[in-house]
């Protein structure tokens, strides 16, 4: 058994373990051991600031995903076979446009002179062009968008898996569809909610493109302390510093959340 | 780390050595780094190919947006592979200080040693000249225009949305002229002063940007009406046709400079190139293909550049002199290093 896996496992050794290992190794030793890079992160408040917005912009944007995934979800479970299908495709298309075109195309939508600004203004519901974008609104828009099958695709998998006779029997009991829904699909659906949300949640924490191109610079999220650490400091371990409590707050994530369901849960679709 | 360096050191005199020996019978070689793009392509019409021809020696290039990371861990690792960085002069100075850049002797690289002081250094020499200018749209400022910083700065006078780079270079300059100081008297930049100045700014600028190509698109989709760009950019916008102009008053004049990476595999060869990469005359022809000025201004002389080509060009005498020279020996300074760090808490505040 074991010199079946031994091949996976030396690639992860070698391309994950000791890459990160290393990264951070170089946080703590630059010519000796040094807690500095640590220092700064924990009390300048810059860095404090960075992470609350990326906690605040992650909870929003998986709020958001679950409203608008949630609904996704259960029409594609609901619906027939055929219908479902292309419920799921087009939810998974977007997989194949690169993040960076999906980003652009959000500017082209959002700005002053975009898409929906021009429309609005045509309809003469508005007299300026509306701040769409380069703030934190048009990142967390675009950073939904981008994320959202991440939320559908976990929801669905659980979904399939609730017994449709469970309704069947809440409906011979008198319950109303709605009653059946609070109090047996939305309950049996939550470890699908739960895995769809931490999946969003934690990748989102380490966005860096749609606040980059749509954030106009204000908004600062952790990864871009990261690539500007490496600037600001010449060194790779003021950044591999942020890296590396940044991935600690994921493995807590991850920790908490596996105190209620099985990880398998949320990383496949068991 | 420094057993690391010892043995970098160590291993690029053996580099040497082993190569010494076999440079007799091996055309000689260098590896040459620049940014790619339209940029290195229009130097590789101008000034590669011609030096490597001159000189009867191969070029080999690669390119990268931003050099330092890699200048950093090639050197660290002991072995570095290029030999000829063109990166924005700052780096080059910074990795002087940090021992990842070969200090130059200027007697061999008589070329550069005839340039003005102020474009070179004890690790580099000026490759060519950028500004950061102010641009305007010309729809929304069809005629008075705003000229200078103060005026960008004025937003009673001159309304309409707003774009500085997410940088404190040029950045900080810009607040200061703005607030009065002359474009020669800026250095040594009073930080305090220029922060408090952009904080006036601040709430009108609608994007900070962080590349070039951002501050293209912001200005050609009318996106903002006045903006900080650099000029080859705001020309580019303006050749597909946008309704878009900047002015050389009160520009930052900024460069690149050839610096050699510590250690390099073909210094002798490297040191070579580099006084043949900044002749008047290869450095005549760039302007010529690309939308930057000469690094050295020896270029304007040799009759290459037409005048009226010539007054597009930053580095054109009367042009430069309306601008103010970028001191890069005072941002890699340790006040420089404390503006650069302080720029994230202004930015995020």
């Amino acid at each position: 058994m074991l010199a079946l896996v031994s091949p996976a496992l030396l690639v992860i050794l070698a391309l994950i373990v000791l890459p990160v290992g290393w990264l951070a190794w170089q946080s703590i030793y630059h010519d000796g051991f040094t807690l500095e890079n640590y220092r700064r992160v924990f009390t300048e408040d810059i860095y404090w600031r960075s992470f609350a917005l990326t906690f605040e912009i992650s909870l929003a944007v998986t709020l958001i995903a679950l409203l608008l995934g949630y609904p996704v979800a259960y029409l594609a479970n609901a619906l027939p076979k055929g219908w479902s299908i292309l419920i799921l495709s087009l939810v998974v298309l977007p997989f194949w446009t690169s993040v960076l075109v999906r980003a652009y195309a959000w500017l082209v939508l959002l700005q002053r002179s975009g898409v929906i600004n021009q429309f609005l203004r045509h309809l003469e519901w508005i007299s300026e062009p509306l701040a769409l974008v380069h703030n934190t609104f048009g990142t967390v828009v675009a950073t939904v968008h981008i994320l959202l099958p991440f939320m559908v695709l976990p929801l669905y998998a659980t979904m399939q898996k609730i017994p449709n006779e469970l309704m069947q029997a809440g409906a011979s009991l008198g319950a109303s569809p709605s009653l059946t829904f609070v109090r047996v699909f939305l309950p049996l659906s939550l470890p699908g909610v739960l895995a769809g949300c931490t999946m969003v949640f934690v990748l989102c924490l380490g966005f860096y493109i749609t606040p980059e191109l749509l954030g106009g610079g204000r908004t600062v999220m952790v990864s871009m302390l990261v690539s500007r650490n490496v600037e600001l400091y010449n060194q790779f371990g003021a950044a591999s510093a942020v890296a590396v409590v940044l991935l600690l707050s994921v493995l807590a994530i991850f920790f908490v959340v596996s105190r209620f369901i099985s990880l398998d849960r949320v990383l496949g679709q068991k | 780390m420094t057993a690391i360096r010892n043995c970098g050191f160590g291993c690029a005199l053996l580099g040497a050595i082993a190569l010494s020996g076999t440079a007799a019978n091996a055309a000689e070689q260098i590896t040459f780094v620049s940014q790619g793009g339209a940029y290195q392509q229009a130097q590789t019409v101008a000034i590669l190919d011609p030096s490597a021809k001159k000189l009867g020696i191969t070029i080999n290039q690669d390119s990268i947006p931003d050099a330092w990371p890699a200048i950093k861990t090639q050197v660290g690792s002991g072995k570095p592979i290029w030999d000829v960085v063109d990166t924005p002069t700052g780096y080059c100075l910074r990795g002087g200080e940090q021992g990842l850049i070969e200090k130059l002797d200027f007697s061999k690289i008589p070329n550069a040693a005839a340039m003005p002081e102020a474009y070179r250094s004890p690790y580099s020499v000026s490759y060519e000249f950028y500004s950061s200018v102010l641009a305007f749209s010309q729809k929304t400022f069809p005629k008075d225009a705003p000229n200078s910083w103060a005026d960008f700065w004025d937003v009673k006078k001159f309304p309409g949305r707003r774009a500085l780079r997410n940088h404190p270079i040029a950045t900080l300059e810009a607040a200061l002229m703005a607030d009065g100081v002359a474009p020669d008297k800026l250095y040594p930049l009073d930080v305090d002063r220029a922060f408090r100045k952009l904080e006036e700014i601040k709430p009108h600028i609608t994007v900070w940007w962080t590349s070039g190509a951002q501050s293209a698109q912001l200005l050609n989709d009318g996106e903002v009406d006045m903006e900080m760009a650099w000029n080859g950019r705001v020309s580019a916008v303006a050749k597909e046709g946008a309704k878009v102009a900047f002015t050389y008053n009160q520009g930052i004049l900024q460069s690149t400079s050839l610096c050699i990476l510590k250690g390099a595999p073909n210094l002798a060869t490297a040191v070579k190139f580099l006084n043949e990469a900044v002749d008047p005359v290869h450095q005549a022809n760039l302007p010529l293909h690309i939308d930057y000025g000469p690094g050295n201004p020896k270029a304007f002389e040799t009759g290459v550049i037409k005048p009226e080509r010539a007054a597009q060009l930053p580095s054109e005498p009367a042009n430069a002199a309306k601008q103010a020279l970028m001191s890069y020996a005072w941002w890699s300074s340790s006040a420089g290093e404390a503006a650069e760090k302080r720029w994230a808490s202004f930015m995020q505040k």
